[in-house]
């Protein structure tokens, strides 16, 4: 057997052995739960009773028309909060830009259910704003009530999916588009509704049906708000009091798949054959212009109403965590560090449990999205592109949706010296988190591979270096900057990983942050420690973020020196 | 069919200057472009040709001076109610928008009534033969079609002077030739005050009546493109357009006969009128001197001694690098099979027709 034929054989057995991966613990659970819903729980004949059994059961009903209530306002508040803000960074020389950019990420660094009680402590009932607005007008405003509050938080914590998109797809279309119409009679809103709005549609809509998915499958900010009547909660609630032959939980489970099947469908339909990223040779951007001073303060005056908005999560949790009493008042009593202690004695297993998992994780990931870029890119094998759509496939499925599909998959799995089953085992956890994080690590790894071209690979072959010391030496040094961001951002992600995990969960020594903060959570005293440890979440996803811009800021100037150059020229 | 035949107006441009920042891209620029002229903005990047193109048009900068078309100063006036057309180096068709809209669009904006709107772009698209690609989207369409639909899409409007930003430039090399005829046609057919904007001189020589020569913000030269290639007006131009051998030295007048002398002391007897004496270039082209054996073709005049330096075979020529004193002076040998060929080293004799030899001014 010659070497080249045994560099394929490789490549054939890493491939087999990360589909098998996959296949055990991405698709059996999926089918298994698709399979268990439309199973009569009796008989085990497949029957569509549960379904029938799950319309005529008013709770569900409501549920289900609550969370497409709930993600179809979010998709709505998040539009009207990011839209105003992506037109001002593209279309005026404006120097609040850098503050809309900050805008995009600090979210982001948040799991929305953490900052949801500070957020009931803010805007609620009872909050500081409602308080203030009480006092001078005599009124309150229901920011926080039921379902308003899911969509305000899911709104706050979700917009910067369509801040970016849209904003992307604004900077991507060519001044030349907008020149000619110019040239052509077309001036002011008649320029706009023609040219730039059709232009920019499809980043706007991928942006949106992203948040519609993500608000959808939620489990968290729902269960700290006390909001029961929602799917994604029914399903956990279903499954932790009844037990993980409830078929409701099922029924509930293919209904969130279904729904985020559609979302992305649209998002690929918008995105299908409309590269609309039209900058070309001698173009750039659209045109900018400078604000009149009175539009400079009515912009600046809306983004840093927006921005307060934004920060109101963090800036709630910061009070809560240093607050001794806050309640019915517009802000804490005193302030005091004794939450932080009281974390640091007794909560200290979750925050290294936290690192232990998030960093497996993230470190199975890139091995994994390396190896799997690699097979896509830069192999001849036979159904290679499935590895990817599979990986990718992971997106589409709910957090509670793989979690019920752990319990009930692997309950009858025991691992041998333990002597437990594989689904109350921690390590079912990192599994967990290595599946649902696999797609944003792939990605990452794909682009890496892309910057690198294939003749570098030939010119070290060709200087004799063998496949496997090619990959070692040239391909993974080279594309290392997407790989670091891959583990960064599987990492960061995954820290905060709250519903598939509460599924998974089977003792309290074994429990991530993310539980941790959950739990502490469900009690009116639990709230400052609860809030402290959200703060360490924070800091521990904002460092990795941070981390990670100038890990991937530092890539890019080393690797294209060139480029930098080239546009200062134009 | 309706015919597209707008009234072709002039295009006068007064003491232009623009800048972007600190930097000055056009600096006093005065232009007179006639009437149904093809006019070409020929000079290399950087030059301000694209720049001058867009003020025209209305983008950019408000430059000083001032632009006329037809008689009306549009200096400051917006883009959208010049009525100049605009042709786009990227074409910039839009991608949401099938062919027959992105060719309507023009139409539409100017409230033209619908039902006059789809006979004039039928006609449009019939002048560039797409019209049975009228409902496909650009991205379906070939670089070459693209081309023509932009082209179509500016037409249609009936603009009062037509602006061609670098067309050419994304096409490949046989369907620039094929595309730069069909312009060339079209104009012709429309008799539409026409102004191209390349870097490319063979471009510039093949369709245009006039070219302006741009470097550096300021106007070089101004004329047909043979006039601008036999008289030339200075260095710059001499050696954009073709080659050029460039030698500095000082014209001399004596009694009976005026020479150049250069500054390694050769000799050159111009038989040139109007020549003033004192200090130049002297320029001509590899093509204005045939190469000999030394003392083969025994002539009053020009005979300059040289050293063959270097060879390149071209085909249809042979380009030598003759050493003349301290000047290398390019010669072109038309070849044929069996013609005697120079090789390094070879001492020669070069023939210089006088008549050919321009003086530049230093």
């Amino acid at each position: 057997m010659n070497s080249f034929s045994r560099s394929q054989w490789g490549a054939g057995g890493l491939a087999l052995l990360i589909g098998l991966f996959l296949f055990v613990f991405l698709i059996v659970p999926v089918v298994k739960v698709v399979y268990v819903a439309f199973q009569d729980p009796n008989t085990g004949a497949l029957t569509l009773i549960n379904f029938v059994d799950f319309f005529n059961t008013s709770l569900f009903r409501e549920s289900f028309l609550n969370s497409i209530y709930v993600a179809g306002g979010a998709v709505l508040l998040a539009s009207l909060i990011s839209i105003p803000l992506a037109y001002f960074t593209t279309r005026f020389n404006f120097g609040g830009a850098v503050l809309i950019q900050t805008l995009g990420i600090v979210p982001l660094i948040m799991p929305p259910f953490v900052g949801a009680v500070a957020m009931l402590l803010l805007f609620g009932e009872n909050g500081s704003v409602n308080l203030l607005i009480d006092e001078w007008f005599g009124f309150t405003i229901p920011f926080m009530e039921g379902l308003n509050g899911v969509i305000l938080v899911e709104a706050i914590h979700y917009f910067p999916f369509i801040l970016i998109n849209l904003s992307a797809a604004l900077l991507n279309i060519d001044s030349a588009m907008e020149e000619s119409a110019q040239n052509l009679g077309a001036s002011g809103t008649r320029l706009f509704r023609r040219i730039v709005f059709p232009l920019a549609m499809p980043g706007y809509v991928a942006g949106a049906s992203l948040v519609f998915l993500k608000v959808f499958d939620d489990l968290g900010t729902p269960l700290l708000l006390n909001i029961n009547n929602m799917l994604a909660p029914q399903a956990y609630l279903r499954i932790s009091s009844i037990g993980i032959s409830d078929p409701m939980g099922y029924v509930i489970s293919v209904i969130l798949v279904v729904f985020s099947l559609f979302s992305l469908w649209v998002s690929f339909l918008a995105l299908k054959n409309k590269d609309y990223a039209t900058v070309q040779k001698g173009g750039g951007g659209l045109m900018k212009r400078d604000l009149r001073p009175w539009e400079k303060i009515g912009c600046y005056a809306v983004i840093i109403l927006i921005l307060l908005m934004v920060l109101s999560p963090h800036i709630g949790l910061a009070l809560l965590s240093f607050g001794t009493v806050w309640s019915y008042s517009v802000l804490p009593d005193a302030y005091t560090f004794v939450h932080y202690g009281n974390v640091f004695r007794t909560a200290t297993q979750y925050i290294s449990n936290t690192l232990l998992y998030a960093g497996l994780a993230a470190l199975i990931d890139v091995v994994l999205g390396t190896a799997i870029a690699y097979i896509v890119w830069r192999t001849g094998l036979i159904g290679r592109k499935w590895l990817d759509y599979i990986a990718m496939g992971a997106v589409a499925v709910p957090g509670v949706v793989l979690g019920i599909g752990y319990l009930r998959t692997f309950v009858e799995f025991n691992v041998p010296i333990i002597d437990k089953p594989l689904s109350s085992w921690w390590v079912i956890i990192v599994i967990a988190l290595v599946i649902r994080r696999l797609p944003y690590a792939l990605r990452a790894c794909m682009a890496g591979l892309q910057q690198v071209s294939i003749m570098l690979e030939e010119a070290a072959e060709n200087l004799g270096a063998t496949k496997t010391r090619t990959v070692r030496r040239i391909v993974v040094p080279l594309m290392s900057g997407g790989i670091m961001a891959g583990f960064i951002i599987s990492f960061a992600t995954a820290s905060v990983e709250l519903s598939a995990t509460i599924m998974l969960v089977s003792a309290e020594s074994d429990a991530p942050l993310a539980y941790g903060i959950y739990e502490f959570m469900q009690s009116a005293a639990g709230r400052g420690p609860g809030a402290a440890l959200g703060i360490v979440a924070v800091l521990i996803v904002g460092i990795a973020t941070y981390i990670s811009h100038r890990v991937i800021k530092r890539r890019e100037k080393e690797l294209a020196p060139g480029v930098a150059v080239a546009a200062q020229g134009v | 069919m309706t015919d597209i035949r707008p009234e072709a107006v002039g295009v006068t441009i007064e003491d232009v200057s623009l800048s972007f920042g600190t930097t000055q891209v056009l600096k006093g620029v005065s232009l007179t472009i006639e009437p149904g002229e093809f006019f070409t903005f020929l000079g290399p990047s950087g030059s301000g040709k694209s720049t001058l193109l867009r003020a025209i048009a209305g983008f950019g900068p408000v430059p000083g001076g001032s632009i006329l078309i037809g008689g009306d100063d549009v200096t400051h006036l917006a883009p959208w109610h010049r009525n100049v057309g605009m042709v786009f180096q990227s074409y910039a068709l839009w991608p949401h928008m099938t062919v027959r809209k992105n060719v309507a669009f023009g139409l539409e904006e100017r409230k033209i009534p619908a039902r006059d709107i789809r006979g004039r772009v039928d006609a449009a698209l019939g002048l560039i033969g797409l019209l049975d690609l009228a409902d496909r989207r650009p991205s379906q369409l070939s670089g070459g079609q693209q081309q023509r639909v932009a082209l179509a899409r500016t037409i249609v409007v009936e603009p009062r002077v037509l602006l061609l930003d670098e067309p050419l430039s994304n096409l490949d090399a046989n369907l620039r030739i094929q595309m730069r005829r069909e312009i060339l046609e079209l104009q012709r057919k429309l008799k539409l005050t026409t102004i191209f904007v390349t870097h490319d001189q063979e471009e510039a020589n093949t369709t245009s009546d006039r070219i302006a020569l741009l470097n550096d913000g300021v106007i070089q030269q101004v004329g047909s493109p043979m006039e601008l290639y036999d008289n030339p007006a200075n260095r710059f131009v001499a050696d954009f357009l073709g080659t050029a051998n460039l030698i500095d030295g000082r014209v001399e007048k004596g009694q009976d006969k005026i020479t150049f002398q250069a500054d390694d002391g050769t000799l050159i007897p111009l038989n040139g009128t109007g020549v003033e004496a004192g200090p130049g270039t002297a320029m001509f082209r590899p093509q204005d001197l045939t190469i000999r054996n030394p003392g083969e073709d025994a002539d009053d005049g020009a005979v300059l001694p040289g050293r063959v330096q270097h060879r390149e075979f071209l085909g249809s020529l042979i380009r030598y690098a003759i050493r003349v004193g301290d000047n290398v002076i390019l010669v072109d040998d038309s070849h044929q099979a069996g013609r005697p060929v120079f090789d390094v080293g070879d001492d020669v004799a070069l023939r210089l027709a006088v008549d050919q030899v321009r003086i530049l001014a230093g």
